[in-house]
């Protein structure tokens, strides 16, 4: 899978959730972008929305459902929610197994 | 794509879930009804899926299905649910994990991705399915009571994580109804449970899209966590 076309698709979710936000991600950070943690505006909910708009967009432009929220994503050391790049990485792995 | 309200009702192919179906097609509603076999119903306005409510990957296709076909969702009925009578001492593994997949975690599953459609749209309808034996405490129905009240328990936390997003989460728990979940139920026991009623008869259908109807109004947009159980008790 293109990691690139995921990362498009991640900044798409960003977009989307941004609506609703009164401080903003950033939308052309790259993949360096942080999403969760010290330096994003995303509080826990925010971050809920853009795992949701990730996931159904990755359904719409890959045709398949992932769940990215499984519990051994949430329990890594390195959390792959981090920034655009780990999530892509994460997301690609997915993505890969499933086509196993 | 529709402009009618869309409507989601679990269980669709008979009982209460059948009825709803054929009430809310009435009501000029876009019904997608879901059920482990096909159904009879054959309406423009009627979309049916087969499928086992516990089944996460083919659950998660339909709803797939459904955004791409009609965009969005606005009311589910979380109907489908299955119940045995058996003494608590005899009451095989089996029939306890049955219950809880198809009562409890197939309403869960089904919230959660009817949640992530209806957030789209900033509003959203969900009524789930209780049962007044929960607070009758019933003998002989342990592992049905306790599923549902789960069910109810579930209902009261989803309320609060989904009320951001313009989406309501009630309950109702009916009295039993003539339908083939207490076919096979005595005839004293479902005299003995009326009799506990403030108002003494069996349920009708009627009963049931009346408390429907009241939780998904627009005007309802206030009312959310809550239960209401048919017949008094």
């Amino acid at each position: 899978m293109s990691e690139n076309k995921i990362i498009e698709t991640i900044y798409k979710a960003i977009e989307e959730v941004n609506i609703g936000m009164d401080e903003k991600l950033c939308t052309n950070g790259g993949p360096n972008l942080t999403l969760y943690g010290e330096g994003s505006p995303l509080d826990s909910l925010g971050l809920v929305s853009l795992i949701v708009n990730i996931e159904s967009n990755i359904e719409d432009v890959f045709n398949t459902t992932i769940s990215l929220a499984n519990e051994k994503a949430v329990s890594q050391k390195n959390s792959p929610f981090k920034t655009v790049g780990s999530l892509a990485t994460y997301i690609n792995t997915l993505l890969g197994k499933d086509n196993d | 794509m529709t402009d009618k309200p869309i409507m989601l009702i679990t269980g669709a192919r008979k009982g209460i879930g059948r009825y709803l179906v054929e009430y809310y097609l009435k009501k000029d509603f876009f019904v997608i009804g879901c059920s482990r076999s096909e159904s009879e119903i054959t309406d423009s306005n009627y979309l049916h899926y087969c499928l086992d409510v516990s089944n996460e990957k083919k659950i998660k296709d339909m709803f797939r299905d459904i955004r791409n076909k009609l965009g969005k969702l606005d009311v589910l009925i979380n109907n489908a649910g299955i119940a045995s009578m058996n003494h608590a001492l005899l009451t095989p593994l089996d029939s306890v994990q049955a219950m809880m997949t198809t009562n409890f975690t197939g309403t869960f599953l089904f919230c959660r991705e009817a949640g992530k459609l209806m957030k789209k749209n900033n509003f959203g309808r969900i009524v789930n399915f209780t049962t007044v034996a929960t607070k009758m405490r019933l003998e002989g129905e342990a592992i049905y009571v306790a599923t549902k009240a789960a069910v109810q328990s579930l209902t009261e936390v989803l309320s609060r994580e989904l009320a951001p997003d313009g989406i309501t989460v009630n309950a109702m728990g009916p009295t039993p109804i003539e339908t083939d979940l207490i076919r096979s139920v005595p005839k004293d026991k479902i005299e003995k449970i009326t009799d506990r009623l403030a108002i003494k008869r069996l349920g009708n259908f009627s009963d049931v899209s009346n408390v429907v109807n009241f939780y998904i109004s627009k005007q309802s947009d206030y009312i959310t966590g809550q239960t209401v159980f048919l017949g008094g008790i």
